[in-house]
């Protein structure tokens, strides 16, 4: 179904251009179906253009840079008015992106970064993984309010960017406050499983007792690690005080339980601000900053997690 | 008296003596990190403690290893397990939200495992593709496959019989214990109480004069790797029954790997021939221990692959050949006590082989 949608879609944008009625012809280049989250990126992109009217062309890059760059040129040579990117590696877009501005298309970079230019793009649109992380230790630093608390933290995979900058977050979070110590760190290279078995070890090398809260560098990781306190006869979310970051459908799911108590949200919706950034532009030519920051929102027990679950679950999460 | 030069070996103990000495030693280094390493209590209704996550946690690859080593003793590899894992927890997960039982599901994931089995044995013995490259096509192949399955996304159920199949215990043993022991023991007796290990072990010593002698070689090899792939399809379902959910792009990511260095630890040569399942098995349980002491050290996670590099490349100098004779030369070297020109005479005819 999904396969089939993004064969059609990636036809219709290399294909010849068709003379849509919308007003705006927009480019968009995603990476592939490399996650949950970057389907629900896909999808929200879609509802947004949609929503504006505007005429969105989608290609599947299938994570290949030559693909990113291929569907670049083609968006050129159809003429769209903008394009957006979600650039699958930092480098080597240079060339592309100057045939781009040769032919005066604002390209917008969405959820990465890259190595190149500034005048090259108009502005990119990324959260800030330091800011989530630190938002999930003040989080915990408010909920323990002074009382003792040892801590147990399952990172992403060893040397990934957000496995860095959300651990910097969170220990720039609880710095300062004497009562919070991080006991155990280990990686749970961002999946349920070894999110699960790392806990497991956690709980025995600490005695689960002792650990007071857990922090996850993704929402996966915990789901996991609550499996992991339950078989330990623990109850995860008051036990064990539990805060991941992503915000993905069963996150909230384990919040409406009362399994997991926090999730900072790294929203899907990154294109809604670039489309506000480019439709800005075209407009009025009104430049946008070099980078716009997307909400680190916090989600807990106060939400109503039912209702955003059943509005995420269909995301494609 | 003659000995046999190939079948039942004359002491199954003497052959894992060097496994079993290895994983008392990594067992002593999980100790030395954290002294409780043994303690076991009972608690909410299942055995909890680190022995048993050795245990549980090394059924993965458990079984991958007892259809890894059929397939290297033909002289074969099989690199697709992990990706059939893959395909399996996802065909599995698909079955139940479907809303079939639990059974249906496991026979679902087992047949998409078999097949899987097939088209590799069909590539290797039938069209006589070298087994690294017949299998790599369905490893890099079958990950995009259960991706379809799941439609990219982790698929979630709550069907409590399918999960008790990874994350369930029965009279307090989580079942995945009991799975890798039960299949390993049927398989080793499969081969062993019959001439099947032995036919195995013709093939890959020598295809072609085995197939003179009258062995079907080309049906073994399809078998061989027909078991390796319902191995995979049963880890498969462990795996995604332990977290409620099939992980298409994670699930045996890698354990391909984990396997054949679990068959290598237990002593069987890459270039088929002699093999021993229950080695095997202890090599992923040392694979395993050696996991539970990174773990359990709390070494910040940067160490976790050089620990574990360093760890594997002792047990395998160790195990080298060149090392082994100095060993057996030390040993020969050493006061005899009791100078018995029998016992003097069987080592020597073994060195010189």
């Amino acid at each position: 179904m999904t396969f089939k949608t993004t064969l059609l879609a990636s036809a219709i944008a290399i294909g010849p251009v068709a003379a849509f009625a919308a007003d705006m012809t927009i480019g968009f280049s995603q990476i592939g179906s490399e996650s949950g989250w970057r389907a629900a990126e896909t999808t929200v992109t879609k509802q947004e253009a949609e929503k504006r009217g505007i005429d969105l062309k989608f290609a599947d890059a299938q994570q290949k840079q030559e693909n990113q760059i291929k569907a670049i040129r083609s968006f050129i040579a159809q003429g769209v008015d903008g394009i957006l990117v979600a650039p699958v590696v930092a480098t080597g877009w240079d060339e592309v992106l100057e045939e781009a501005a040769d032919a005066e298309i604002p390209v917008v970079l969405l959820d990465r970064t890259i190595d190149a230019d500034e005048s090259l793009y108009l502005t990119a649109v990324t959260s800030d993984l330091v800011h989530e992380g630190r938002v999930a230790g003040e989080w915990l630093v408010n909920e323990m309010n002074g009382a003792d608390c040892r801590i147990v933290e399952l990172q992403g995979t060893t040397g990934s960017s957000p496995a860095i900058d959300r651990k910097n977050g969170f220990e720039q979070g609880i710095a300062g406050h004497g009562n919070l110590e991080i006991v155990r760190s280990q990686t749970g290279d961002f999946t349920r499983a070894q999110g699960k078995v790392v806990m497991e070890s956690f709980l025995k090398a600490e005695g689960g007792e002792n650990i007071c809260a857990l922090y996850a560098h993704n929402d996966d990781m915990a789901v996991g690690a609550i499996q992991a306190i339950k078989e330990a006869g623990l109850k995860p979310g008051e036990d064990i005080k539990i805060v991941a970051i992503d915000a993905v459908p069963d996150a909230h799911k384990a919040i409406a339980a009362g399994e997991m108590n926090a999730t900072i949200e790294l929203t899907p919706n990154m294109a809604g601000p670039a489309l506000d950034a480019l439709e800005a532009y075209l407009a009025s030519g009104a430049m946008p900053a070099k980078w716009i920051q997307t909400e680190s929102k916090l989600f807990t027990s106060a939400d109503d997690n039912e209702a955003i679950f059943n509005m995420k679950k269909d995301l494609g999460y | 008296m003659t000995q046999p030069t190939v079948g039942p070996r004359p002491s199954v103990f003497k052959r894992i003596m060097p496994q079993l000495v290895i994983l008392a030693v990594a067992l002593a280094l999980n100790v030395a990190v954290f002294p409780e390493f043994f303690h076991i209590d009972f608690r909410n209704g299942r055995l909890f403690g680190n022995l048993i996550d050795v245990l549980n946690r090394g059924a993965p690859v458990a079984l991958l290893c007892i259809g890894m080593t059929l397939v290297i003793a033909t002289k074969g590899i099989d690199l697709s397990v992990g990706a059939v894992m893959a395909i399996a927890g996802a065909v599995a997960a698909a079955t139940v939200v479907d809303g079939h039982s639990w059974g249906t599901a496991l026979l679902a994931a087992l047949l998409a495992g078999g097949l899987c089995g097939l088209w590799n044995g069909f590539l290797v013995a039938v069209l006589r593709i070298q087994p690294i490259v017949a299998t790599l096509v369905l490893m890099v192949a079958g990950r995009g496959i259960a991706q379809l399955v799941t439609e990219g996304k982790i698929l979630t159920f709550d069907n409590a019989g399918l999960i008790n199949l990874g994350a369930g215990t029965i009279a307090g043993v989580p079942t995945p214990i009991l799975i890798w022991l039960a299949l390993g023991a049927l398989v080793t007796f499969g081969v062993r109480r019959t001439a099947l290990g032995m036919l195995i072990e013709a093939i890959g010593i020598n295809e072609r004069s085995s197939r003179l002698a009258g062995i079907n070689s080309r049906v073994l090899l399809v078998c061989v790797y027909l078991v390796s792939g319902l191995c995979a399809a049963l880890a498969g379902v462990i795996v995604a029954a332990d977290i409620k959910g099939a992980d298409a792009n994670n699930a045996g990511l890698w354990l391909e790997l984990d396997a054949i260095l679990a068959v290598v630890i237990g002593g069987n040569s890459l270039l088929g021939g002699r093999f021993s399942i229950v080695a095997s098995l202890l090599g992923a349980l040392i694979i395993q221990s050696i996991n539970s002491v990174i773990l359990l050290s709390g070494l910040p996670p940067e160490f976790n692959l050089v620990i574990k590099a360093l760890l594997i490349l002792g047990i395998l100098v160790i195990q080298s050949p060149r090392i082994g004779n100095y060993i057996y030369m030390l040993r020969a070297s050493g006061p005899q006590p009791q100078p018995d020109p029998l016992v003097r005479q069987r080592p020597e005819k073994e060195a010189a082989q």
